[in-house]
């Protein structure tokens, strides 16, 4: 199954190179991992998106738990959350084909943040469904590049990761 | 106090109450090796190769509890040491590992000397620091000892670069009294609910067994481990690592398990009810074939890493938190209890493990012509009261040290389990004497394990650490060698030592003395008169025979039940 997995880590250097290595070294998936300093300076946080058993999302939230770097986590797949990316992808755009992406865009609540004669780059967020969806719509054909942020997730309500 | 980088690392050194500092100079640690000269409070002591300062240090800290430090230099110093630091870090041994990076403005620059060194060895400790500045070093310093030695312990490297030990920069010193760490808190208490939930399952068992591991010995709880198992009257297997937490003489001992293992401990652990793990990691070496591994047991498993629970095998009662803490809760509740399992239950489980033991499944045939390894091994035994400290390399004299040395206390069994280092034994034993100087300290070792560090019968000579040698020679990578016999068709393919050295001239070129057995006759007078020698190091090359295995063995892809069995115990 697809986890979300948000972790507090210290903002030092070598942190995250600490949670990929621990990655790489068990042959665990990630699917995407974002990292930023978040208002703490002291903290960054980190995205972590999984695949895996229920026995390896409980290895893999141990194994991090382990590491000294690491504050706190949760896996938000356990909880309702809210689950973002941002996308920016840069389509062919000629003719009558040029109307119809801005429709398309419109229809998904994307923007268009550049246009020239014969291309456009769209950003969308969204999360994974929506932008795999997206994706898909615009066709293989007339994507020239994509670029996606991977996911971020923060938790429904009250509930809240911090120290 | 005005202190330079190097003064406090001294100063440091001296608080955490450091005895002694396993090193080898170089570049980047001159400043500290400065320091180390106008000080007398921490003795250093110079390997020949850093990889045998990680070594010493790890034998200094198994056999004594205290965390091993060590000193090396930036580039090969470091990388030299991985191997040892790795070798901790599989079998939580604690300890601290200070190397020199060159200067921070070099960092990055491919400098002379400079390797990664935080990068090169993240894998392989619990963690691992890179000073930033000379006002963070002290308390780097206390974090880095409160890290290798808490929880599970591990071997914790900081790196500090060239420029922040320079003699005359220096920093206000004051050493931490305790550490602050928001995002490290190791577990202590188990769960009290957890607690009494494995003792009910404990206490309704039919065909119960304690399985203990390294986590025992280095926990400090043997003697909450006998208490339980005395007041259980359960019997007890332990794995490699941890020989030594329950006596060996004790009759509730059922020996070691796992691939090398006895007969009744591998053939209870796959028919037992209830299994208590107690510090033990289900390693590989260990379950065997995880398929087949203990069938019918409900198992409870105490342990001090989260992350070691249900990692190879799913556990009905875990428990987290210190070993010690745990079994004396354990025992506590069982003696409050009136419920014990049926007698007629545990007469019968008895009765079955001594018919397995009658097996006698370690039993080997004794020879007049050549020298059985197994016996040289029994022979230091005797010869020693059982009472040495052992330290290891790897291979089958391994084995048969940990199947026919009988440990009757803990940290008395020095070897390396979990990354099976070759070239640990003798290193290790420099560390052992030094923290046990008028302690027996044997090295139990093989041609081939013994050449991968020999370089420290030098050290020895130096520092005066008057280790026996048990050189199990049998002319071949012995292990290497058993596996092709049963795997490949006897194709023993480059496991045979040719070109052997004569150890008794290479013992003595080192100034010291060199035997040579190999007559069956003579192994317990030359053992007596080598022990005599109680102020020399003392080689003894024993000829062994070539082709004996180690038995009994678990094979790839097989259960505890599938042991194949010395030749001479299989019905005919
Ligand atoms: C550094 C290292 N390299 C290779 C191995 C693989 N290995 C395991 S046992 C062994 C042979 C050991 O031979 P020896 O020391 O003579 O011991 P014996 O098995 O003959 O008793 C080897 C090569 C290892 N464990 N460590
Ligand atoms: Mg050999």
């Amino acid at each position: 199954m697809r986890h979300v997995i948000s972790v507090l880590l210290e903002n030092e250097s070598g942190a995250l190179s600490r949670v990929a290595g621990l990655f790489s070294a068990r042959g665990y998936n990630i699917e995407s991992l974002t990292v930023a300093p978040t208002n703490d300076p002291t903290l960054s946080r980190m995205t972590i998106v999984t695949i895996g058993t229920e026995r390896i999302i409980e290895q893999i939230i141990k194994q991090l738990n382990k590491l000294v770097d690491v504050v706190r986590l949760t896996d938000l797949t356990e909880v309702q959350f809210i689950e973002r990316e941002i996308m920016m992808v840069k389509v062919r755009a000629v003719g009558e084909g040029r109307e119809e992406l801005k429709r398309m865009t419109d229809i998904f609540r994307g923007r268009i943040l550049d246009v020239t004669e014969s291309s456009y780059v769209i950003e969308l967020t969204g999360d994974d469904h929506k932008i795999t969806a997206f994706l898909d719509t615009l066709g293989s054909e007339n994507i020239i590049e994509v670029v996606r942020s991977g996911a971020t997730g923060i938790a429904r309500g009250e509930k809240s990761l911090k120290v | 106090m005005e202190l330079s980088g190097g003064e406090v690392l001294m100063e440091a050194l001296k608080e955490e109450g450091v005895e002694y500092i396993f090193g080898y100079p170089g570049g980047a640690v001159l400043h500290i090796y400065d320091a180390l000269y106008q000080q007398n409070s921490v003795k250093h002591i110079l390997v020949r190769h850093e990889q045998a300062a990680t070594h010493a240090a790890d034998g200094y800290a198994r056999s004594t509890g205290k965390p091993g430090v060590v000193l090396v230099t930036s580039g090969p110093g470091a990388t030299n040491a991985v191997t040892g630091i790795a070798t901790a870090f599989l079998d939580s041994i604690p300890m601290v590992i200070i190397s020199g990076q060159v200067p921070s403005r070099l960092i990055g620059s491919d400098a002379f000397q400079e390797v990664d060194c935080v990068g090169i060895t993240r894998p392989c400790v619990k963690h691992n620091f890179l000073v930033d500045s000379l006002e963070n070093f002290a308390s780097t310093i206390k974090k880095a000892f409160h890290v290798a030695t808490s929880g599970r312990p591990g071997p914790v490297v900081i790196d500090i670069p060239k420029d922040l030990t320079t003699p005359d920069i220096k920093v206000a010193f004051e050493y931490p009294d305790h550490v602050e760490m928001r995002s490290y808190s190791p577990p202590e208490l188990g769960h009290p609910g957890q607690i009494r939930k494995a003792v009910d399952l404990i206490l309704s068992a039919k065909r119960p067994i304690i399985y203990s591991g390294g986590g025992v010995v280095l926990g400090g709880a043997s003697e909450q481990l006998c208490a339980l198992t005395k007041e259980l009257g359960f019997p007890i297997t332990q794995t490699l690592m941890g020989l030594g937490a329950f006596p060996a003489s004790d009759k509730q001992n059922i020996g070691m398990l796992g691939m090398h293992g006895t007969y009744e401990a591998n053939m209870a652990m796959h028919e037992c009810d209830v299994l208590i793990a107690i510090g033990a990691r289900f390693d590989d070496r260990i379950t065997g074939e995880l398929d087949k591994f203990c069938p019918h047991a409900k198992i409870v498993h105490v342990d001090i890493d989260p992350a070691s629970i249900s990692k190879n095998v799913v556990v009905d009662v875990p428990i987290v938190g210190h070993v010690t803490q745990v079994l004396d809760a354990m025992v506590a509740l069982v003696k409050e209890s009136s419920r014990r399992p049926e007698k007629t239950d545990m007469e019968s489980w008895w009765a079955q493990i001594r018919e397995w033991q009658a097996m006698d499944s370690l039993g080997y045939d004794l020879s007049t012509e050549v020298i059985k390894p197994q016996a040289v091994v029994e022979s230091l035994w005797r010869a020693t009261k059982g009472d040495a400290f052992i330290t290891s390399d790897v291979g089958q004299h391994q084995m048969w040290a940990a199947q026919f040395y009988g440990f009757d206390k803990p940290r008395r069994w020095i070897n390396s389990g979990g990354l099976g280092t070759m070239g640990f034994g003798l290193p290790s034993a420099i560390g052992v004497q030094l923290a046990h100087p008028d302690a027996t300290v044997a090295c139990i070792t093989g041609e081939a394990s013994i050449q991968m560090c020999i370089q420290e019968l030098s050290t020895c000579l130096q520092y005066n650490t008057p280790i026996k040698i048990i050189n199990l020679n049998n002319r071949y990578m012995g292990m290497v060698r058993q596996w092709q016999e049963f795997g490949y068709e006897k194709r023993y393919s480059h496991s045979y030592m040719d070109a052997l050295p004569d150890f008794v001239k290479l013992a003595e070129s080192y100034g010291h003395v060199g035997m040579r057995i190999d007559k069956p006759s003579d192994v317990d007078d030359a053992l007596k008169e080598a022990l005599s020698l109680t102020d020399r190091v003392v080689f003894m090359d024993f000829i062994t025979d070539q082709s004996e295995n180690v038995y009994p063995m678990i094979e790839a892809g097989k259960g505890h039940h599938e042991m194949r069995l010395n030749p001479r115990k299989e019905p005919a």
